[in-house]
């Protein structure tokens, strides 16, 4: 199968070079998933999913383009091929644009564990049964549950092929599953919602009533939650919170972000932008984070590069493109940190985060909660993407979790904003916990609960 | 429009999704393409062009739902997926309904294809967005520019004998510009978009789009923190109409009502607004971003009253939920793409125009916020808990828009909200927006004049 697409990506490149282009590269993702919606004990919904596209990326004279579609016949690579050339004419002329070279590549890194054959001996049924004993656990675990908005378990099994008329060619296979739900708690005429999830590569690592019962505790623990008192205090992130900041300032110390003026780190290279409490790592190749692969999007092989080190701005990440224009801007090694990737077929390469590993402290929860002393503890954001400026950094999102008081988590509370600055907010990470968890938010992160020594909250 | 595949063949499509039983089958094909391009750095860049063409088959049997979606349309990949749904349904054997020749709704005005204009004047387009922006003050600092057209032919055919198609052409500017004055950074957007053909954005509209996005980023480097705390708020037209497509549109949905994870579940016909708020969905408004034909199961959209004269009047429904509730549809079910399962969605969702002016509306506030546009939001419809993240808002003072602020966040409850909406102005205007909902967007309207809350949380930083 993966030679079938390693030959499909090679008839692309070729058909794109004899379109005209100069050089250029061809992806193809071929993946089979399944997604089973459980309410009220019964399928609600059961879908086969079959998807299989091309995209191609070309350069004509520092010129880039790019086309995608469904069809894989000769005819069907010729008109994408066509596309993909065309496109790369109308675009202006970018010194730095141009096919990643294969020079000096290292051969891929092995992740075992990728691909998890045990997903194939899972059949359709005892999927369902997964599916529903999530809904189960989490009804049971709380007699305050009243409901589930939808338990969901989703698998893919997905084969990605590239190649390139620079000579880099590789092919992998991977799998995925996860599950989630929402519960529904009520009590005193108050309503909370609360979400459970796990995810891995194959079902067996999936924990149904331990998924269930997370997302019960949430949705319980917040019943009859007021809005708290307008003040500047001490805020603990639980660990799915601080994934999602991590994940957005990962965004920030992307190098294209960076190189057009639109990160707040821009220039802060070697500077402690954060606590030395706060150490970030972008880890490729973790066999648990859902992101890892052998190879980046455009072919480079992948890795880890310690982002934050003590509070210290270590790296920024980079694809071909932007270590290029940061040699030509005065920084010679710069080489890629092989943090190329695509949302699918349909859009080009560009940077991003792969996993982000956040270092664990070595203080207990409990530790973090007495630290604080009084303040708040946020279990959930909303309106992260709308309420953050990611080029000044400013942000004020919705919050719900609990007070702390007198070092212990004390009453529910929601309807309430957290805002700062990302920089201010690093600046006061005062500790990182000693567990951390996998989370599916802000890309895909590892991390532990952490304290902010100040923080506004806005509330009544 | 012909249809992607002729009556025969869907007919056996259908039988063989049936073969083993099931209340309902539908197929639905689709054919898309799409050209983007963006400008930054003064640069043309990011271009890309795709075309995707698949189907979905789908057989309902009870309550549950069984779906299989494949690329290509082709007897050989329809009659798979088929026999993929086939191979999980069981029940009673249904008769399907023949088909008799499609209907094609009445097809939105375009006046110049977008697939006709060459992509070079697309980037010139882009080109005098940037000239424009950067022309308005020395301290524009960044712009970026996007156009995106996509077409959509969509074939529905059901075995209720539904054989309907819809050819749809959309066409979306936006811009981005970034101003910095010393250590002030601040960025201003602004979109226009529409079921609409190229024409949209010639005559200068889309230096127009480029100069308020300009104009916005300048105007917030003047911007003071936020104040923090419950006050009166006015919402600008518009984009302002997101709030109440979060707060009250998604709770109207019906599938959220009927799991009771909404919290206007069992309030139809209750008194939920002030008596002269009026509300609708309409999937036909002429040349809106949210606009179609038909929905994607080949119901024609219509116009709803969601809200009349402050009580709830309908829900929003697709095929599924409109059985359940014994009702018909009213054209609320959309799918982002052939690999996607129907569901209750949104079109364009607005607030009737009011009597007031907007400066009407300012002038009783004492202190207060005015949030004139939004980054966007998010709610919880079981909780009805919202939040919204303001991208220019002012301050209130005295019955004058004084200060601008930065880093707002509006929070609040559905519910509570909707009941203080104490002034409705004259003033109307639909913005373009993308709607999230169970991993699928779709393209949705929203719109409204000046709106006045008489109180509501505003989350900023000065506290």
């Amino acid at each position: 199968m993966s030679d079938e697409l390693e030959a499909i990506a090679q008839r692309a490149v070729e058909a794109a070079l004899a379109a005209g282009a100069g050089d250029a590269e061809a992806y193809v993702q071929d993946s089979v998933g399944r997604e089973i919606r459980i309410f009220d004990g019964e399928v609600e919904s059961l879908t086969e999913a079959g998807e299989r596209g091309l995209g191609v990326r070309c350069w004509i004279d520092h010129r880039a383009g790019y086309a995608y579609g469904t069809e894989l016949s000769e005819e069907g690579l010729g008109g994408i091929a066509r596309d993909a050339v065309e496109t790369a004419r109308i675009a202006d002329a970018d010194e730095f644009a141009a096919a990643p070279s294969a020079d000096g590549a290292v051969a891929p890194p092995e992740i075992p564990g990728l691909h998890d054959p045990t997903l194939a001996q899972w059949t359709t049924e005892r999927k369902i049964e997964l599916a529903k004993g999530i809904e189960r656990a989490a009804r049971e675990a709380d007699e305050r549950v009243v409901g589930v908005e939808t338990a969901v378990y989703a698998d893919e099994e997905q084969r990605v092929a590239i190649a390139s008329s620079t000579g880099l060619a590789g092919a992998f296979e991977a799998t995925t599953a996860y599950a989630y739900l929402q519960a529904i708690a009520e009590a005193g005429g108050d309503k909370q919602t609360g979400l459970g999830f796990g995810m891995g590569r194959s079902p067996e690592g999936l924990d149904e009533e331990e998924i269930g019962r997370e997302a019960a505790e949430r949705a319980a623990s917040l019943l009859g939650a007021r809005k708290p008192g307008s003040r500047t205090c001490p805020v603990v992130l639980d660990p799915i919170v601080a994934a999602s900041f991590v994940g957005f300032i990962g965004g920030t110390l992307c190098a294209d972000a960076v190189q057009r003026g639109r990160s707040p780190f821009a220039g802060r290279l070697g500077d402690f932008v954060a606590s030395a409490a706060l150490t970030i790592t972008d880890h490729a190749t973790d066999p648990a984070g859902l992101n890892s692969s052998p190879f980046d999007a455009e072919g480079a092989p992948r890795g880890q590069t310690p982002l934050i080190e003590a509070g210290k701005l270590a790296a920024y990440l980079h694809d071909s493109y932007t270590a290029r224009r940061q040699q030509a801007a005065g920084a010679p090694g710069t080489r890629t940190t092989a943090n190329a990737s695509r949302a699918g077929y349909r859009s080009p390469p560009s940077v991003s985060t792969s996993n982000l590993v956040v270092a664990p402290g070595a203080k207990g929860f409990e530790e973090l909660l007495a630290e604080a002393e009084d303040g708040v503890y946020v279990t959930d954001v909303a309106g992260l993407h709308s309420g953050v400026n990611p080029v000044s950094g400013t942000f004020s999102v919705g919050a719900t979790g609990r007070l702390i008081d007198a070092g212990q988590l004390a009453a529910p509370a929601d309807e309430f904003t957290i805002a700062s600055d990302l920089q201010s907010m690093l600046k006061a990470i005062t500790a990182a916990a000693s567990e951390s968890r996998w989370v599916p938010f802000g890309g895909s992160v590892n991390a532990p609960a952490l304290l902010i020594g100040e923080m506004a909250v806005g509330g009544s | 429009m012909a249809p992607l595949i002729e009556a025969e063949l869907a007919g056996r499509v259908l039988q063989g999704a049936l073969q083993h039983g099931g209340d309902f089958a539908e197929v639905f094909c689709e054919e898309r393409s799409g050209l983007g391009l963006a400008i930054d750095e003064s640069r043309v860049e990011r271009v890309q062009r795709g075309s995707e063409r698949g189907a979905g088959v789908r057989v309902v049997r009870g309550e549950t739902s069984y779906f299989a979606h494949v690329d290509g349309l082709g007897e050989s990949e329809l009659e798979r997926a088929a026999a993929a749904v086939a191979a999980a349904a069981r029940g009673d054997r249904r008769e399907i309904q023949a088909l008799a020749a499609a209907e094609s709704p009445p097809l939105q005005e375009i006046a110049v294809a977008p697939a006709e204009v060459p992509a070079e004047r697309k980037a010139e387009l882009l080109r005098a967005c940037d000239q424009t922006a950067r022309s308005a003050g020395d301290e524009v600092a960044q712009v970026q520019a996007s156009y995106a057209e996509g077409s959509r032919r969509v074939t529905v055919a059901n075995s209720e004998g539904r054989f309907a198609v819809d050819d749809r052409t959309r066409v979306r500017l936006g811009v981005q510009v970034v101003a910095r004055r010393n250590g002030a950074v601040e960025t201003g957007f602004e979109t226009l978009g529409g079921h609409r053909g190229f024409e949209l954005v010639t005559e200068g509209a889309a230096e127009r789009t480029a100069e308020r996005a300009a104009r916005i980023a300048l105007t917030l480097l003047d911007a003071d923190p936020a104040p923090a705390g419950a006050m009166p708020v006015v919402v600008g037209g518009g984009f302002g109409g997101v709030l109440f497509h979060e707060m009250t549109g998604h709770g109207l949905e019906a599938d959220h009502v009927q799991k009771g994870a909404s919290v206007y579940a069992g309030k139809m016909g209750e008194q939920v607004a002030a008596p002269d708020l009026e509300a609708f969905d309409d999937g036909r408004l002429p040349g809106e971003w949210g606009t179609d034909g038909i929905d994607d199961e080949g119901t024609p959209t219509q116009r709803t009253a969601v809200i009349h004269e402050g009580r709830i009047t309908s829900y929003l429904y697709d095929l599924v939920r409109a059985r359940k509730d014994g009702v018909d549809s009213t054209g609320n079910g959309r799918r982002e793409s052939f690999r996607h399962l129907p569901i209750p969605r949104m079109t364009n969702t607005y607030i009737a125009p009011g009597e007031a002016s907007p400066e009407e509306l300012i002038s009783e506030v004492e202190r207060g916020f005015y949030a004139v546009s939004f980054a966007g939001g998010q709610v919880d419809p079981t909780t009805g808990d919202f939040v919204f993240g303001v991208s220019e808002g002012y301050l209130i003072e005295a019955g004058k828009v004084t200060k601008p602020c930065r880093g707002a966040t509006l929070i609040g409850n559905c519910l509570e909200a909707l009941g203080r909406i104490d002034g409705v102005a004259s003033d109307f205007e639909m913005k373009t927006g993308f709607c999230g909902k169970g991993g699928q967007r779709v393209p949705v309207g929203t719109g409204q004049g000046h709106v006045r809350i008489g109180e509501l949380t505003v989350g900023g930083t000065a506290v």
